[in-house]
Order: structure tokens, then sequence, then C-alpha cells
């Protein structure tokens, strides 16, 4: 990790969750980690890599593999005191924990009146663009954020993943982090030193521009300020919105930037059809349709159940800065 | 009834004082009255659910005894009535759950039923079968992290509930670490109209106790003592870092799995009859006769005590206002909430 300034570091995804989580398990005795290969072989990522030498095989938990009770447990332990944060080794295999997370976790709070509270993080890999196939590359961002009860975060920068895991850490209630697995290595940035957070629900305008706005989060958000910029050159204005947070959404950021360029193109990796996108859109037409001077336009992943092994299958899957480019030239002629 | 030791004549009472036997008794007739007042209720129309658990009050009333209030936890299920009036739910507490008031714990959420108290260590669970297990083993993983050696989780479930990969995991965590941890089945042969023999080809749910690296015992659940007895040993077990243990107490359903179900479609009058005849509740009063801990006249007593703080329980209940509609947004995350955030 280099020293930029004597305030900052810079480190790539994977080392800001790290940081962050070192940090956590440091500062309170309540935290700790619960999820598959975190101990020993310090999660399949190494971010979590010598934590059990420090901290120990009590805190760094290598779990069975049963993710239904790696979520259920920490469940447990989040009502009875701790501050558990568990790991989903990768997204793709979140499915047998639904029911703990949408029925268990998210309601806990609710079904005891306020009794009962879930402060608890999950934490796991997702995304494509990395030869994952159909079981290691999945968004499953959509299949969530329908829950009441449940908060859900996607940073796409170092800087981001620290203050915006430890609001998710310090939260009362049980957050999602999406952890974009291409980003993990791929973006580099600066990250202030020190505890800080980010709050939870508050999106970053990346680029101001006056013609269009682009909302996306995650991977996508790089992609998408590279097309930008390469509009830029050819003389266009773009806004480029991160969200970072998927529950709660910053409405004002989205409407804000949409009434001043009056168009809007939202751009995700996860598929189109009862996505991110359509609830984005759906507020925009309720709260600003008439400010707008073209259709919303959404870039998403095609309506197929995942993206395949071979090469020529991932690229179709995943929309290309050029295509972003592309559909952010049509829109703006509109 | 086991309790009687064959050879001296002599009640097997397991430490249990006489006040205790009387307490045990007592929670089981209460049981029974809830149970009633519940279905009666519902027959005029004036809740839209019940349930009751009738035939497992032995269990519940015995296993209760083993827990110690304001140190241990029970993560129980929808079917433990006496259970949560034995670790000190008053039939107040019960009656606003069965009328869904807003003073009720869960702000008259869920289901009748469902209780949950911090205060009594009664974790908050849902409807979905076994999704309680994984709470408790986290709850048993949390006192111990703690080492806080006096404490306990006791948890339970139907013996339907055993089929569930949630249980399994549970039981094998909860085994890996040692926990204090003590998984109670209540079997009572049924699962709505499912019979055990379509639930497993094992009937005795104990035995898988070994395959998890565990202790685990079979005991009467019509006999409060002996239950009492297994669910202390593994209690204690627990608490000392012994690690966990399985117990399955046998025992029947002997009315529909709730107000919503019509047992005579799946099974006969005739076999539930059979096992009428070993109710527990006339049986151990029996015994408590038998054995000089009550008189008749004790026992008319209690049923007159029992009734009338079911009656005013009851009526304090049902005199309490619902929740407001405005309730409904309430407790959904810390503070006021939007999923749009601005
Ligand atoms: C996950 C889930 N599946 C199904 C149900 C519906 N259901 C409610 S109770 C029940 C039977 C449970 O039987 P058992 O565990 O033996 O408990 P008992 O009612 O006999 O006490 C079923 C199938 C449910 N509540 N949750
Ligand atoms: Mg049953």
């Amino acid at each position: 990790m280099a020293v930029v300034s004597a305030n900052s570091t810079v480190m790539n995804n994977v080392e800001a969750v790290r940081a962050t989580l070192y940090e956590a398990l440091k500062s309170d005795d309540r935290t700790l980690i619960i999820g598959e290969d975190v101990g020993a072989r310090g999660n399949v990522f190494l971010i979590t890599k010598d934590f059990i030498d420090e901290f120990g095989p009590r805190r760094i938990i290598d779990t069975p593999i049963a993710e239904a009770s790696i979520v259920g447990i920490a469940v447990g332990m989040a009502m009875e005191g701790l501050r558990p944060i568990a790991e989903i080794q990768f997204a793709d295999f979140i499915y047998p924990s639904f029911n703990q997370i949408v029925g268990e976790a998210a309601k806990t709070r609710y079904r005891s009146n306020g009794e009962y509270t879930c402060p608890m993080v999950i934490r796991t890999p997702y995304g494509g663009g990395v030869r994952g196939a159909l079981s290691h590359s999945v968004c499953i961002e959509a299949l969530f954020y329908h829950v009441p009860g449940l908060k859900i975060v996607a940073p796409a920068f170092p800087a981001d993943v620290k203050g915006l895991l430890n609001a998710a850490i310090d939260d009362p209630d049980p957050v999602l982090f999406l952890e974009h697995k291409k980003t993990y290595r791929l973006i580099k940035g600066e990250v202030p030193e020190g505890h800080y957070t980010i709050p939870l629900g508050k999106a970053n305008v990346l680029k101001e521009g006056k013609q269009l706005s682009v909302v996306s989060y995650g991977l996508y958000v790089h992609w998408a300020l590279e097309a930008a910029r390469t509009l830029e050159a050819e003389g266009f204005s773009v806004e480029v919105i991160d969200l970072r947070s998927i529950r709660p959404m910053d409405k004002t950021a989205i409407l804000t930037s949409v009434e001043k360029t009056r168009r809007l193109l939202v751009i995700h990796e996860d598929n189109k059809f009862g996505g991110i996108g359509a609830e984005i859109s759906a507020m925009v037409a309720e709260e600003a349709l008439f400010h707008l001077d073209a259709p919303i336009r959404r870039l998403c992943g095609p309506d197929v159940p995942a993206m395949g092994y071979a090469l020529p299958l991932e690229e179709e899957f995943m929309s290309s800065p050029a295509e972003m480019a592309g559909a952010m030239r049509e829109l703006i002629a509109f | 009834m086991a309790s009687t030791d064959v050879a001296t004549g002599k009640l097997e009472r397991h430490g249990l004082t006489d006040e205790q036997l009387r307490a045990i008794f007592r929670n089981m007739l209460l049981q029974r009255q809830l149970d009633n007042r519940g279905f009666q209720l519902n027959r005029q129309g004036k809740v839209p659910f019940a349930l009751g658990s009738e035939g497992h009050e032995a269990l519940q009333a015995g296993a209760a005894m083993a827990f110690n209030r304001g140190v241990d936890v029970l993560a129980p299920y929808y079917r433990d009535l006496g259970l949560c009036l034995g670790i000190g739910l008053t039939p107040y507490e019960i009656m606003l759950s069965i009328f869904a008031r807003a003073a009720d714990h869960n702000g008259g959420r869920q289901f009748p039923n469902h209780y949950s108290s911090k205060a009594a260590g009664l974790m908050s669970f849902s409807s979905i079968l076994a999704a309680h297990l994984p709470h408790a083993v986290g709850a048993a993983y949390a006192i111990k992290y703690r080492g806080e050696t006096e404490r306990a989780v006791l948890a339970t479930c139907g013996d339907g509930t055993t089929s569930e990969g949630e249980w399994h995991e549970s039981m094998n965590f909860a085994a890996v670490h040692k926990l204090p941890f003590v998984m109670l089945v209540e079997n009572n042969e049924w699962a709505i109209s499912t019979p055990l023999a379509k639930q497993m080809a094992e009937p005795q749910i104990w035995k898988r106790a070994a395959g998890y690296g565990m202790p685990g015992r079979r005991f009467n659940g019509f006999d409060p003592i002996e239950t009492y007895a297994a669910v202390k040993e593994a209690m204690d077990r627990a608490r000392s870092g012994g690690g966990p243990a399985l117990v399955e107490g046998t025992c029947y359903r002997y009315l529909a799995h709730s107000t919503d179900d019509n047992d005579m479609t799946y099974r006969t009058h005739e076999a539930v009859a059979e096992r009428r005849k070993q109710d527990p509740v006339p049986a151990f009063e029996a015994v408590l006769l038998e054995h000089g801990v009550m008189s008749a006249a004790d026992v008319t007593a209690m049923r007159k005590s029992v009734l009338d703080e079911t009656n005013e329980a009851t009526d304090a209940a049902e005199a309490q206002p619902y929740p407001a509609p405005a309730d409904l947004y309430a407790h959904i995350y810390e503070g006021a909430w939007q999923p749009w955030q601005s």
C-alpha cells in the first residue's frame, strides 16, 4: 500500500475491505467474522488473511458449508448482543440463506415491535467479467432490494468501501454489503486514514455534466465514467452519478441531476427486467416526467439466466464502455 | 406413569420439591385452560385463529422447570405455551397475543403463540419452521464467546421440523463448537397431516445425536418429572461447558393442528380417543394425589384459581386497544424511514 500523503493511502478494493474489517475487529470485541474459509485460508480473495492469527478462531469463524446457518447464526449472535460480519463466499451461494436474510434478519426488529434488533453485515463478492461462469458471476441486488428491513450497499471505489463498510458495521440494522469482484484488484484509489463513515443512502456525483444524467453502481460506474470522458472529448457534457447505496437510494441526487440535464440513462449489470433501473425509472417518471426531454433509457444485463463461461458469452452479457458511450450518444441525440 | 419407583412405591421426584411439583401441575392446568379459551374465543368470532398444545402439557411444564429464569435463553416454536408460561410469561401476556393488542410484546403483529420477551430471555421467532434454530445456536455462541458459564440456550421444535436443513445445520454447528445448546424435540407424531413415517425412516429422532457427536436421549414427554430430569441433565451439562445435547420427548397432539385444520380428514376419532387414555393432565393429578403432594380439595382450589386467572386475563386483554393503523410503519429500521433517501 503506497502512502501518497500523510493522511491517505492508495489501496485497491480488496485492501480497503481488509483494512476496514481489521479496524472493526481491533476496536470492538463484539465484532466477529463468520464464513467459509475465512480463517487459515484468509478468505478466497485473501481479504481476511492472517486475521485468525491475531484475533483467533473464536472471532474468525470457519464455518461448515451451510449458508442458511452462516446468516442464521449471525442473526442469533446479533439478537444476543454481538456485531457479527457474515461472509457468503460468492453471491451466487447466497440463495440457501435467502429466508434468513429476507424472512429473519430483515424482520427481526419489525416482528418483535422493536424489542429485538439485528445489527449485522452480510458481505459478499458479486458480479461478472471475471470468467466466473453461471455460478460465480451473478448480480443479486434485485432479489433483495424489494425487502423492507434490509439495507443494501454496492460501492465502487476504495474510499467508499471503507466509509460505507464502517457505516454498515455501525448500523443498527442488517446491511447487505456487495463487493464487485472485478473491481477488487482492478480499482485503486486513495483512502483517507482514520475512522470515517459515509452515510448509507447518499449517492456521489462523480462528474458533473449538462446534457445527460447517467446513474450506475459497482463496476459499471468505472466504465460509465470512461464512456462519459470519451463523450466529453467529442464535445458532449455527461453527468455521472454513483449510487453507492441501493436501499436506501438517493432520490434527491437523481432528481436534481435529471431536472438539470433533462435526460436519464441508468446502467447496471444485473438484468433489466425488474432490476434497480426499473425502480429508478418509475420514480423519475412519477416525480419528474415533465422535466424530461427524452424517454428514460436503461442499459442493463440481458434477460438470460446468467453469463456463460466462454468468453463470447461473457462479453455478450456485459456492457462495454463502448456500448455505454453509444447509448449516451443516442440519448443525447434524441 | 414412570414417576413411581416400582421397588419402593415412592415418587421418583428427581429433586423436585412438593412446591415445584404443584407449580408444574398448575402450569399444565393453565395451559389447558388457556388453550380452551383460545378455541372458545375463535368459535365466538372474537379472534381469527387459535392453536393449542394439548398433549404437550407435561413435557412443557417439566422442561420449563429446568430453565433458569433470568439467566437461560429460550428459543421456542409456536406450540410452546406451557414453556413460555413456565419461564415467566403471564396469562395476561398470552391473552394480549391471542387478541393481537397493542400492548402485546409484538404489538399485535405476529400470529398468536409467537411470543417473545427480551426480559424473559425469550427470543423472537417467525412462523418459518427451523429458522429459529440457527438463531438459538448464534445466541449460544455469544454466551460461550463471552464466557458466561451459567447460561445455556434451550431450543425446541416439533418432529416434522427435524426434516428441515436448518435443523441439521444448527445441530452440526452447535456440536462443532461445543455450544451451550439443548435441542428439545417435541415429538407428537404429527406435522399437520403428515405422520412420522412419512417424515423420516428412523422414527427415533434422538438417535441422530450420535451422528453429530453429541449425547442424545429420549424420554416420556407425558411424564413431567422424567422430562424435567432429562432436560435438566442436558441443560446442566451445557451450562458447565459439556456441550450440546439432543433430547426427544414423546407426546401426542390431541387437537387439530390449529383452528384452521380438520384432523378428521387424516386420522380417526378412535385413534385419538385411544391416546386420550394416556392424557398427562389427569395422569399427573393422580400421581400427586397418590403421593400426597396435593389433596382433592387442593386440586379443586387450583382448578378454580386457574379458571379465575384465565377469566381475568381474558377480560383485561380484551379491554386493551388494538394497535393504531399508523403502527404498521414503525420499527422497520431504527428511526423514521423511507426507501428513498433525500
Ligand atoms: C418452512 C415452513 N414450511 C412449512 C410450514 C407450514 N407448517 C406449519 S406447522 C407445520 C407442521 C410442523 O410440524 P411439527 O414440526 O411436527 O410441529 P407440531 O405442529 O406437530 O407441533 C407446517 C408444515 C411453515 N410454517 N414453515
Ligand atoms: Mg409434530
